[in-house]
């Protein structure tokens, strides 16, 4: 055996020079959801990287050719499992836009405020996560404790916490519930309550500063040119958001900002989700003022929305009309629709191609995250291995929806 | 204010955009696939339009749709513009019924985030961009046959990469053959299990 202590000369010391090539996932400890980095590191700089995506791939696309309009509600709830209400939401609008028909007032608030209870806990989600990656355990459990609050209302308007399947082509599957606007003053103050608390344990904290700030920056244009929406986007300042500049539904009548930053880096990123969480819970606000207690949440077409269930066991229209809904599907005119929406990560869009059938010809989805992470390679080229996690973190990729 | 994108492009273009509607309110033109890349360069570089933002790029198979000779596909681009707040959706008919050689102009030269929807569509319907730097597949593995989203790729057809276990079919128990995914308007079910005519 040679002996440990030998004797080597200076020049011998140094360490090669060659790349080499190391994978990060497509199961990684410090990476959620499944992505693969072939990342090509000179010491431990990053010099190349490849993402690779399509570990979550379920043929989205392809089931929904198989079935009837409705049926797609839920594998839409699946696509960004974080948010489901805003998939639920954003495929309806596109079906009703091809349909022509706009639900009543009282189930476009219900949507909205449904809608931005999703938002708020994708954000939160996304924060956590990414201060859990970075080491920060606590604040995570801080943000699940206030995730609970609002799983719980969706509980009791829903019956199901994650996957609700709730959306239906014009309105929704149930009327609020009595005690849904009770619940929500209730829940909404604790939330923030402990999203400020979270928030106290990192926003002073050196190591987790020092890991975001200036790390993961890219340029209004090269994000615009990306196909970058949502807070990514905003975070460089381009104040786009789907709800301000194309109002749908009822969010023209609101009153909220949209937060932008000026850098686009992972704490500018990381600050715009926390003030969007604010405006959110603002414009919930404004909309349980305006939701009326009562009137009609779906619209009134026999053709499209299913009878009360008492009418169909005892009258034979209505039986007939659930019939022909279930077993042929809504007749959607023939022709092609773009419809776009807010999502959790930026702008989500329905490209529906219909033949005037009870079945989709074409489902296309656009998903946010898709060319978010596309962006991913240029934000870490050059930089330590170590930024990869906080990038990543921040970019708040979604296996579900970016895989389709 | 839509309405002048199209009017813009039929007046730069000519006989090269050779339909345009805006059904549901949304402007759509269809262009000649030997201009798709100039449209996009005007589309982005025009100061009336500036459409800088690539939203979304996919394919539409219209297998045994068309009438004879017509092309089988179609490759749909949908934009924003920053500035001025408005959108259209530029389309463009290629391929034949066989859908050998569907190709056409890359987009990557004039909107970098058209990379990753391109090499999508080529990956799930088979249409390859010419000038791509980087054509692979993205969402499925490289060992995959065929492009699934076409229209005569059978649904329930799976490549596992590890072969089944003697005596298995597709459907494991306590599922049979006949069940799951049963009806569909257009199925090409008359193909047996492994999807070979």
């Amino acid at each position: 055996m040679e002996p440990l202590d030998q004797d080597l000369a200076e020049g011998e010391l140094e360490l090669p020079s060659e790349p080499m090539l190391l994978n990060m996932g497509p199961s990684h400890p410090a990476m959620h959801g499944t992505v693969r980095i072939v990342l090509e590191l000179s010491g431990e700089t990053i010099v190349k990287s490849d993402v690779q995506i399509g570990y979550l791939h379920r043929g989205f696309e392809k089931m929904c050719e198989r079935g009837t309009w409705t049926q797609i509600f839920p594998y839409a709830d699946r696509l960004n499992y974080v948010s489901p209400m805003l998939n639920n939401v954003g495929f309806s609008l596109a079906c009703e836009k091809m349909l022509g028909v706009t639900v009543p007032e009282r189930c476009q608030h219900y949507r909205v405020i449904l809608g931005e209870l999703a938002r708020i806990c994708d954000h939160m989600i996304c924060s956590g996560a990414m201060c859990m990656e970075l080491g920060a355990f606590t604040p995570f459990l801080y943000f699940a404790r206030a995730r609970e609050i609002i799983w719980d209302i969706f509980e009791e308007e829903t019956g199901a916490r994650v996957t609700h399947s709730f959306g239906r082509v014009g309105g929704m599957a149930k009327p609020p519930t009595p005690d849904f606007k009770a619940m929500i003053r209730g829940g909404l103050p604790r939330v923030l309550q402990m999203i400020g608390e979270g928030e106290k344990l990192i926003l002073k904290n050196r190591i987790f500063l020092d890991r975001v700030e200036g790390v993961g920056k890219i340029s209004q244009a090269d994000a615009l040119a990306l196909g970058w929406t949502g807070v990514c986007l905003r975070s460089t300042g381009a104040a786009y958001d789907v709800r301000k500049s194309h109002p749908y539904m009822t969010y023209d009548r609101y009153d909220f900002d949209v937060p932008v930053g000026t850098q686009g880096d992972n704490y500018d990123r990381f600050m715009c989700r926390q003030d969007e969480i604010r405006q959110s819970i603002r414009i919930i606000e404004q909309a349980m003022e305006m939701m009326a207690d009562d009137g009609p949440i779906n619209i009134d077409d026999p053709r499209i929305v299913l009878p009360p269930k008492a009418d169909v066991y005892t009258t034979i229209e209505a039986t007939i009309q659930h019939f022909k809904i279930v077993m042929e599907g809504i007749k959607i005119p023939a022709g092609e629709c773009y419809s776009y929406t807010e999502g959790g990560n930026g702008e989500l869009g329905f490209y529906l191609v219909s033949d005037g059938s009870g079945t989709p010809y074409r489902v296309r989805i656009r998903p946010p995250c898709f060319p978010i992470v596309q962006g991913l390679s240029s934000l870490i080229n050059g930089r330590m291995i170590a930024d990869v996690v906080p990038t990543f973190g921040s970019l708040n990729m979604i296996g579900g929806e970016c895989d389709h | 204010m839509s309405k002048k994108v199209l009017d813009l492009l039929k007046e730069k273009f000519g006989a090269a955009i050779t339909e345009t509607h805006a059904q549901f309110g949304d402007d759509t033109a269809v262009v000649d696939p030997a201009s798709w890349r100039a449209v996009a360069f005007f589309l982005r570089d025009d100061s009336r339009l500036s459409m800088n933002m690539f939203t979304d790029l996919c394919g539409v198979d219209f297998h045994r749709q068309r009438a004879e000779g017509q092309p089988r596909f179609e490759v749909v681009c949908h934009l924003r513009s920053l500035q001025h707040a408005h959108r259209i959706r530029i389309k463009s008919r290629v391929g034949d019924e066989e859908g050998e050689t569907v190709e056409i102009d890359s987009l990557v030269p004039v909107w970098r985030g058209a990379d990753w929807f391109e090499r999508e569509t080529f990956d799930l319907m088979g249409i390859t961009f010419k000038g791509h730097p980087d054509m692979r597949r993205i969402l499925m593995y490289p060992e995959f046959k065929g492009h699934p989203l076409r229209k005569d790729y059978p649904a329930n057809k799976t490549q596992p990469l590890i072969p089944y276990r003697e005596g298995t079919q597709d459907k494991l128990f306590p599922f049979r053959e006949d069940e799951g995914m049963s009806f569909g308007r257009q199925t090409f079910d008359h193909r047996n299990d492994r999807g070979e005519s």
